[in-house]
C-alpha cells in the first residue's frame, strides 16, 4: 500500500512541476496578470512537500524490508544493520534519483519562501527553470526507473548490498555529493532566470551565492570523504587514483570553486557578468557529466557501480535539452547584458580572474584526460590515461593557482600598485624561497612536484593568514575568517600530499606468528591470526603489536573479510593515526610455508590531506553563515530606516 | 566576431556531447581482432625492467611452448586489479612474459612486491615503441603466443576472473 502511495505522490509532484513551469512562463509573458506569477511560489512549496513525502515512503519500505518491492529486494537484506537499511534507500540508482529530485524540489521551495533579493520577474523565471529541470528527472523516474515497482511473487529475502558500500562513511557520501550537485542546479536556474530577464547584476549574484557556497561545501566534504574511503577501503594505501569516478566529482568542484570566486566579484564589484553566468552553466553541466560518467558505464572504473547504457542515454538527452538550451540562451542574450564595472590589471579582481583561468585550465586538463579514452576508442585504439598525465599537467597549474590564492586576498579591489602588493607578500615569498632551498638541501632526493608542492604550501600557508595581520580579530567579519580558514586548508592539504608522496615508507613481508618487522620508525610484531565472525561476514583477523622506538606498544587488527550475499572478499586495513602520520596495515594471503603476507605503510602527514579538506569545507561554511547573517542584519536595518 | 564567440561554448558542448554519445553507442570492447593476430611477433630486444627478472626479446617468445605476453605498467590501476588473475593463471601452469610500459625499475619492483609477481621475464619499453609495434596502445593488454612465436589471441584491458577459461582455451589451441 505504501509503495502505491509513494508512486501516487510522485505522479502528483510531477504534475505540480508541470504547473510550476507553465505558470512561470505565463507569468513572465502576461505581465498584466500578476496572479499567474504569484501562484508560482506556493506551487513550488507544494511540489517539495509531495516529493518529500514520496521519499519518506521509500525510506519506510526499506526500514520494514518490504521484499515485494523490487528495489528493496534487489538492494536490501533483512539481516542488514538498520543504518544500512536506511542508507540503502539512496545506495542505488532509482532511490538516488528520487533523492536528487526531492532535494531539488526542496531547494526550489527554499527559494520560493526565503528569496527576497532578486527582482520579482527574475525569481519567477528561476522557479520556472527549476520546475522544468525537475520535470526531466520526474520523467526519468516515472518512465524508466520507477523506485516503487512491485515484484510478484515476493522473494524470501533481499540480495544484499555491495559489501564495499557497507560503511558508515559511504552511507552519507552519495547524498553529500547529491546535495552539492543540486546546489549547482539552483545556481544554474538562477543563471537561466537572470538571462531571461536580463537581470545579471549584484542582486542576482548575492541571491545565488549562498547556494553556490553551500553546494561547494558539500562537494568539498564529499570529495574529502570519498578520498578517505578509497584510502582505507581499497587497501592500496593511495588517496587519489585519477579514476573516472573520482574525476567525475572533482570536475564540478573545480567549476564550483571558480564560480564561487567570480560570484563574489559580481556581488561586490559588479564585474565579470557574462563569465559568472557562463560558469554557473558550466558548473551544473559538469555535475551532469559527472553523473553520466558514473552511471552510464562508458568508462571502466575501480569503483563498481551498477551501470546501464539506457540511463546514460537518458541523461545525455536531458543534458542536450538543459545545457544546450542554456548555452543557446546565453549566446542570444548575453550580448544584451550591460557591461559590468572595469578594473585594473593589478587588483583583487584581476587575481580572481587569474584564479578562474587556472581553475578552468585544470578543469580542461581533467576533462580531456577523463574523456580521451572514449575519443581514442572512436579511432579504434584503447588507451589508459593515468597519473603520468594528470600529475604533471594538473599539478603544475594547481601550484600556480595556490600562489595566486595566497596573493589575491592581499590585494585591493579595483586597483592596486604592484610594489605595495609585493611588500605585503614579502614574508610569505621569503618563506617560500627559503623552504625551496632548505628542502633541496635536507632532502635532495625529493621529486620535483613534491618539492615545489611543499614550498608552495609553506608560502600559501603564511600568505593565507596574512589578511588577519594587524586586524582586530574579534571584529574581523566571519566570511573573512572563512576565506582564511579555507585557504589555509588548501595549504595544509597540499603539504600533506607533498610530504606523503615524497617520504612514505612501505614494506611487503611474509612473516610467521611471533615474528617482528620494521617499517619507517615502527617495529611491528605479528602476534596471531584468528577467524572472526561479523553480522553478515566472516573474516580472518590478525593481531599485531606495533611500537615506535621505545614508545608504548599498540595493537592493529587488519582483516581479510568474506561476505556471503553477494559473495565478495574485501580487505579491511588497520590504520592507527599519530600526530605526524598514519601506520597502515593490510593482511594478505597465507603462503604455502604458513607465513602470512603483510603490507605495511608508514604515511607521514597523510592526515593533513583530509584535515585540509575539512578545513576548506569549514571555511566555506563560515563564509556562508557570515554572508547570510550580514545580509539578514542589513535587511533588518533597512527595514528600521524605512 | 564577438557574436560568433558567444556561440563557441555551445559548439564545445556539442563536441562534448558527441564524444559522450559515441561512448554510449560504442561500448568498450575487450577483444578487437588485431591485424597482427596470426602473424609473427614483431622483432624486438628489450632490456630487463628489474634486476630480479631476465630481459625479453622476440626470440624468447618462440621457445616451442605457448605463452602469455602481458603488457602492463606500475602506474596503471586496472593492472592492479588484473594482478591476482595473472597469479591464478601462473598457478595453472601458464608462462607469462611481460613488457612494462614507460616505467622505472623501482616502480616495477614495488608493483611486483605489492601486487604479486607472476612473470617469467619483464622487458622495459620506455618509449612504448614495442607496445605500438604489437598494435597495442593501452595497458593492460595481453597476447597469447604459440611456440613458433605467432600471435594467436589478443585480450584488451584487464583479464578478469571470468576470462580465465577463454585465455586457457586460446593457450590450448596454440599448442
Amino acid at each position: 500500500m505504501i509503495a502505491e502511495l509513494g508512486l501516487g505522490l510522485l505522479w502528483l509532484a510531477a504534475g505540480l512541476a508541470i504547473i510550476q513551469s507553465v505558470l512561470g512562463m505565463l507569468g513572465l509573458w502576461q505581465t498584466n496578470r500578476p496572479d499567474l506569477g504569484n501562484a508560482v511560489r506556493p506551487v513550488a512549496v507544494a511540489q517539495a512537500v509531495l516529493i518529500g513525502m514520496a521519499f519518506c515512503c521509500l525510506i519506510y519500505l526499506f526500514i520494514v524490508s518490504d521484499m515485494s518491492v523490487k528495489l528493496v529486494a534487489a538492494n536490501s537484506h533483512s539481516d542488514k544493520p538498520m543504518l544500512y537499511k536506511v542508507s540503502g534507500t539512496w545506495g542505488n540508482h532509482e532511490g538516488s534519483m528520487l533523492l536528487w529530485v526531492a532535494v531539488l524540489a526542496m531547494a526550489g521551495a527554499g527559494i520560493a519562501i526565503a528569496e527576497r533579493r532578486v527582482r520579482r520577474d527574475t525569481l519567477i523565471a528561476t522557479l520556472m527553470a527549476q520546475g522544468i529541470l525537475a520535470l526531466g528527472f520526474y520523467a526519468f523516474l516515472l518512465f524508466s526507473s520507477n523506485p516503487f515497482e512491485r515484484l510478484n511473487p515476493a522473494p524470501q529475502d533481499g540480495q544484499g548490498l555491495n559489501p564495499l558500500l557497507q560503511d558508515p562513511g559511504l552511507a552519507f557520501h552519495p547524498p553529500t555529493l547529491y546535495f552539492g550537485y543540486v546546489g549547482m542546479s539552483v545556481a544554474f536556474s538562477f543563471a537561466v532566470g537572470a538571462l531571461i530577464t536580463r537581470d545579471v547584476g549584484p542582486a542576482f549574484a548575492r541571491a545565488m551565492r549562498p547556494w553556490v557556497l553551500g553546494a561547494w561545501v558539500m562537494l568539498t566534504l564529499g570529495i574529502t570523504a570519498g578520498s578517505y574511503w578509497a584510502y582505507y577501503e581499497l587497501g592500496w594505501g593511495g588517496w587519489w587514483f585519477w579514476d573516472p569516478v573520482e574525476n567525475a566529482s572533482l570536475m564540478p568542484w573545480l567549476a564550483a570553486t571558480a564560480l564561487l570566486h567570480s560570484v563574489t566579484v559580481l556581488a561586490t564589484r559588479d564585474a565579470l557578468r557574462a563569465w559568472t553566468v557562463m560558469l554557473a552553466v558550466v558548473a551544473f553541466s559538469m555535475s551532469m557529466v559527472g553523473t553520466f560518467l558514473v552511471r552510464s558505464g562508458v568508462l571502466t572504473s575501480v569503483h563498481a557501480f551498477a551501470v546501464d547504457p539506457q540511463r546514460g542515454t537518458f541523461l545525455l538527452a536531458l543534458m542536450l535539452i538543459y545545457i544546450g538550451g542554456a548555452l543557446a540562451l546565453f549566446a542570444l542574450r548575453v550580448g544584451t547584458v550591460r557591461e559590468g564595472a572595469v578594473f585594473e590589471p593589478v587588483s583583487r579582481e584581476a587575481a580572481l580572474v587569474l584564479n578562474n583561468l587556472f581553475l578552468t585550465v585544470i578543469l580542461g586538463v581533467v576533462l580531456i584526460g577523463t574523456l580521451y579514452p572514449i575519443v581514442a576508442q572512436g579511432f579504434g585504439q584503447q588507451v589508459s590515461i593515468g597519473p603520468p598525465y594528470f600529475n604533471p599537467a594538473a599539478g603544475s597549474v594547481a601550484l600556480m593557482l595556490v600562489v595566486v590564492m595566497a596573493a589575491g586576498p592581499l590585494m585591493r579591489w579595483r586597483s592596486d600598485s604592484a610594489p605595495k602588493v609585493l611588500r605585503r607578500l614579502a614574508i610569505p615569498v621569503a618563506i617560500g624561497i627559503v623552504s625551496l632551498l632548505a628542502v633541496r638541501l635536507l632532502a635532495p632526493d625529493m621529486g620535483v612536484l613534491p618539492w615545489l608542492g611543499l614550498s608552495t604550501a609553506l608560502l600559501a600557508g603564511t600568505g593565507s593568514i596574512a589578511p588577519l595581520w594587524k586586524r582586530n580579530l574579534l571584529r574581523t567579519p566571519l566570511f573573512t575568517w572563512g576565506m582564511v580558514v579555507a585557504h589555509l586548508g588548501v595549504a595544509v592539504a597540499l603539504a600533506g600530499m607533498a610530504v606523503d608522496s615524497a617520504f612514505y615508507k612501505e614494506r611487503l613481508v611474509a612473516v610467521s606468528e611471533g615474528e617482528t618487522t620494521e617499517v619507517g620508525p615502527f617495529s611491528v610484531k605479528l602476534v596471531s591470526v584468528e577467524p572472526v565472525i561479523g553480522p553478515n561476514w566472516t573474516a580472518i583477523e590478525a593481531t599485531m603489536e606495533a611500537r615506535r622506538g621505545d614508545g608504548r606498544p599498540f595493537t592493529l587488527h587488519p582483516q581479510a573479510r568474506n561476505y556471503s550475499t553477494p559473495p565478495t572478499d574485501t580487505s579491511e586495513a588497520a590504520i592507527t593515526t599519530h600526530l605526524d602520520g598514519q601506520l597502515y596495515a593490510v593482511l594478505g594471503k597465507q603462503g604455502k610455508d604458513g607465513r602470512w603476507q603483510l603490507r605495511l605503510w608508514w604515511k607521514p602527514l597523510v592526515t593533513f590531506i583530509w584535515l585540509g579538506g575539512f578545513m576548506i569545507a569549514l571555511g566555506g561554511l563560515l563564509a556562508l553563515v557570515g554572508r547570510v547573517w550580514r545580509e539578514r542584519r542589513g535587511a533588518k536595518s533597512a527595514e528600521m530606516a524605512a | 566576431m564577438r557574436k560568433v564567440l558567444l556561440w563557441l561554448p555551445l559548439a564545445l558542448f556539442g563536441l562534448l556531447l558527441g564524444v559522450m554519445s559515441h561512448g554510449i553507442l560504442h561500448p568498450e570492447q575487450t577483444t578487437i581482432p588485431s591485424k597482427l593476430v596470426g602473424t609473427k611477433v614483431p622483432q624486438f630486444d628489450l632490456p630487463a625492467a628489474v634486476p630480479s627478472h631476465p630481459a625479453l626479446k622476440s626470440s624468447d617468445l618462440a621457445s616451442g611452448k605457448p605463452a602469455l605476453l602481458n603488457i602492463f605498467a606500475s602506474w596503471c590501476l586496472p593492472c592492479i586489479a588484473e594482478a591476482p588473475v595473472l597469479e591464478e593463471l601462473k598457478a595453472k601452469g601458464v608462462t607469462i612474459h611481460a613488457i612494462a610500459i614507460r616505467d622505472k625499475p623501482e616502480d616495477v619492483a614495488r608493483f611486483l612486491a605489492e601486487h604479486g609477481d607472476p612473470y617469467a621475464s619483464i622487458g622495459s619499453d620506455i618509449s612504448s615503441r614495442v607496445q605500438i609495434s604489437f598494435g597495442s596502445s593501452g595497458v593492460p593488454e595481453s597476447f597469447v603466443i604459440d611456440g613458433k612465436g605467432i600471435i594467436r589471441h589478443q585480450h584488451i584491458g584487464d583479464i578478469q576472473a571470468q576470462d580465465i577459461p577463454k585465455i586457457l582455451k586460446a593457450l590450448e589451441e596454440a599448442r
